[in-house]
């Protein structure tokens, strides 16, 4: 999966070029230093005195290493040192020219956000990478579209971030870690969904390799990486679950879910299986009144990468009908291992308005873009 | 629909768990004393996870009469076995006991259970078969309680609660599945969880509604697991049963594991074909609660997702909730593919049924 494309754009498909939404670019920072210039004083101390606090047995490195490189493409690794994803002049030669990348949003993982113990030093560090998403990333690329960062266990400091930062209209979205303390569908979370729902801005679920500290498969921890891969899914699955049973859909009518990289072939089933649980136990959740996948149906969108590969076309064309064409946005997660390419995603042949829906119009509607 | 012959193998099926006064005979001395003594007899080592007063946990109309003193298996007999003309059923019987951490107390109250099912229920029902309960809190115990049954055939399969306390394919557990290969029972992995730690990865649901949906999770962890570990390779004869799974998470379940095995295989070099090919040889699922919507032309797709007509075994989960009257097969179901989930499945899937079975040749078609 590491091979270098050496021709990246066929003639061919150079007709189609700048028409495409990315649902899930990866930058990080350098390192901490990158993000001094938008830390206060007493936290740029924090990061060199105290450092990281995590709910993890390692520290600065993923309990469940990565396949390839750190979990990256070797080839999105910087000429000039530094991680994958933390060169724009790359992303920009290496992804959004040759693929056609006419908007892509942003999905700031590392620097411990969602791992990070120390809630104050979580906030601090959130507003310094929403400011830094700006002006080092968007200010100069304007085909990036940031996510707003927020230290999502302090419901109350989160809420106060999305505020000061919805109020700059190039962010489009709201990213959260599925990996929470709690079930995202408790109380506890609610005004983050008030806030996202005021500010009209979707709220995107993409997996951190490090949560709330939980088994990430719920019947034990994985001992290999396939294991621990598979839970995006699963996770991703037990968010909605909570979301919809919690009644946060009837709460907040408003609000737009986008899970990202969890697999998306599920959808259905877990609408099927939620809908057969509730209809014996409506009893135990009221304030659920409506079949559960009709909520699914209405407030989730789900990105493709990783797409699962089934074993004939008319599988997954199945699934997708099931799921819904207006659901569906492509991903490519660059600059991950398992980066998606958007010429060959789809291993099956997709209609001209199929193919607009999912590579573009689908987003654009939902992020408001031109 | 109704199942349009007599003869089927009803492969999940369940009685209470006896009380703890009825375990009393069939322990020793120490035991027994300190259940009285403790007051620990007083319990019902009812699973968080089995709440019996659920209302999906008790037909409304299988509930009517569940009072009544001694009758419970005549009651499975007239209205699972006879209703649905089953030639044998397997009888989980779902005790609590497997959630302590006392690992010698679990295995005396279990050993205490499966003697219990040999005397009351199997040797009062020849259509009946049971499953072995042991612990995992002590792998060497259960290995014991293996080897103590291993000579009864009316024990056809190990029974173990899909969320434990470690995945379940970590090499601490492979003397059970060796001492279940050795013995040719198959590994019944059955909806529930120790609730040792969270039952999803992102921590506790409020709901019991949640907890069932979130088991299709707990099956894809475990069989990932088993895949990962190498347990299919390293037990070649040994078939894993998947009870109370659900079946319509299992296509993108494969999926996944096809495309990330391609991903991730020199991780995991030992695994060597695709998975799909491994889950389809060595993992069965039973029937019911099918988790489709009521839809045939959905249900028709569904089972060519699944790719197999050999995974599926035929269960009423009686006496759960989950169809009425006698439409115990989905809508969508060909009638050839019932013949192999209802019989010709769970015969290759129990091999101690073979050995047995003269009830299983009268098969005959009823509607």
């Amino acid at each position: 999966m590491n091979q270098q494309l050496v021709d990246p754009l066929r003639p061919e498909d150079k007709r189609a070029a700048a028409s495409i939404v990315d649902c899930d670019v990866h930058i990080t920072a350098r390192s901490a230093v990158d993000l001094y210039p938008w830390l206060p004083a007493r936290w740029r101390e924090h990061v060199e005195t105290i450092g990281a606090h995590v709910r993890s047995g390692v520290y600065n490195q993923e309990p469940h290493p990565r396949m390839m490189a750190r979990g990256m493409r070797a080839d999105a690794y910087p000429e000039e040192g530094g991680p994958a994803g933390c060169s724009l002049p790359l992303l920009q030669r290496q992804h959004l020219d040759p693929n056609g990348i006419q908007f892509g949003m942003l999905i700031a993982l590392g620097r411990g956000i969602f791992e990070e113990r120390n809630q104050a030093f979580a906030a601090a560090l959130s507003t310094a990478i929403n400011n830094w998403q700006l002006e080092k990333w968007v200010d100069p690329e304007p085909r990036l579209m940031p996510a707003i960062i927020v230290p999502q266990e302090d419901a109350e400091v989160a809420v106060a971030e999305i505020e000061r930062c919805a109020a700059d209209t190039r962010f489009k979205q709201i990213l959260i870690s599925p990996k929470s303390l709690e079930p995202l569908g408790r109380k506890r979370y609610w005004p983050i969904y008030a806030a996202a729902e005021r500010a009209g801005l979707p709220l995107a679920f993409h997996p951190a390799a490090i949560g709330g500290g939980h088994f990430s498969s719920g019947a034990g921890s994985p001992t290999y990486y396939l294991e621990e891969h598979n839970t995006f899914g699963t996770i991703t699955q037990a968010v909605l679950t909570s979301l919809i049973f919690e009644g946060v859909f009837e709460r907040f009518p408003g609000l737009k879910v986008v899970a990202v990289e969890g697999g998306f072939t599920w959808a259905p089933m877990l609408g099927w299986r939620m809908d057969k649980y509730w209809s014996r136990l409506r009893a135990e959740v009221p304030h659920v009144t409506r079949p559960p996948s009709e909520y699914l149906r209405s407030h989730i969108w789900f990105t493709t990468q990783p797409m699962e590969e089934t074993r004939k076309q008319a599988h997954l064309r199945d699934v997708i009908d099931w799921l819904g064409w207006d659901r569906l946005m492509f991903s490519s997660d660059y600059p991950h291992w398992d980066f998606d390419d958007p010429r060959y995603a789809f291993k099956m042949p997709l209609s001209d308005e199929e193919r607009r829906k999912v590579f573009h119009a689908n987003a654009k509607v939902l992020y408001g873009l031109p | 629909m109704k199942i349009p012959f007599k003869g089927a193998v009803d492969c999940d099926l369940h009685l209470s768990a006896p009380r703890m006064s009825a375990l009393l005979p069939y322990m020793d001395e120490y035991w027994s004393d300190q259940f009285s003594n403790r007051h620990i007899d007083r319990f019902a080592f009812t699973m968080s996870s089995d709440n019996p007063i659920l209302p999906l946990q008790w037909r409304p109309d299988w509930k009517a009469g569940a009072d009544e003193p001694g009758s419970e298996l005549d009651r499975l007999r007239s209205r699972a076995l006879d209703q649905f003309g089953s030639s044998i059923g397997i009888v989980n019987v779902i005790h609590g006991a497997i959630a302590l951490y006392h690992g010698d107390m679990a295995a005396a109250i279990l050993r205490a259970v499966n003697d219990w099912t040999a005397d009351k229920v199997l040797s009062q029902e020849s259509r009946l078969r049971g499953s072995i309960l042991v612990s995992l809190q002590d792998p060497a115990l259960a290995v014991a309680e293996i080897e103590r049954l291993a000579g009864n055939p009316g024990f056809v399969q190990v029974l173990l609660p899909v969320i434990g306390e470690l995945t379940i394919g970590r090499r601490i557990y492979w003397p059970v599945f060796e001492a279940a290969s050795r013995a040719g029972l198959p590994i019944c992995l059955h909806a529930g969880s120790l609730n040792r730690h969270a039952p999803t990865g992102v921590g506790w649901p409020s709901y019991y509604v949640e907890d069932y949906v979130s088991q299709s999770a707990g099956f894809e962890a475990s069989l990932v697991s088993l895949l990962a570990e190498g347990v299919f390779q390293k037990f070649p004869d040994l078939t894993f049963v998947l009870a109370e799974s659900g079946v319509t998470w299992m296509p993108s379940f494969q999926w996944r594991q096809d495309k990330m095995w391609l991903g991730v295989r020199t991780e995991l070099p030992w695994i060597d074909r695709m998975p799909r090919e491994i889950i389809r040889e060595r993992v069965r699922l039973t029937l019911q609660p099918f988790d489709a919507p009521p839809d045939a032309a959905i249900v028709e797709r569904l089972l060519d997702h699944l790719g197999s007509d050999e995974m599926l075994l035929f269960s009423t989960d009686y006496p759960h909730w989950h169809f009425d009257g006698d439409d115990v097969v989905p809508d969508g179901f060909p009638t050839d593919l019932l013949r192999k989930i209802a019989i010709d499945n769970p015969h290759a899937t129990y091999g101690r049924l073979r050995q047995g079975g003269e009830a299983t040749k009268s098969l005959e078609v009823t509607a």
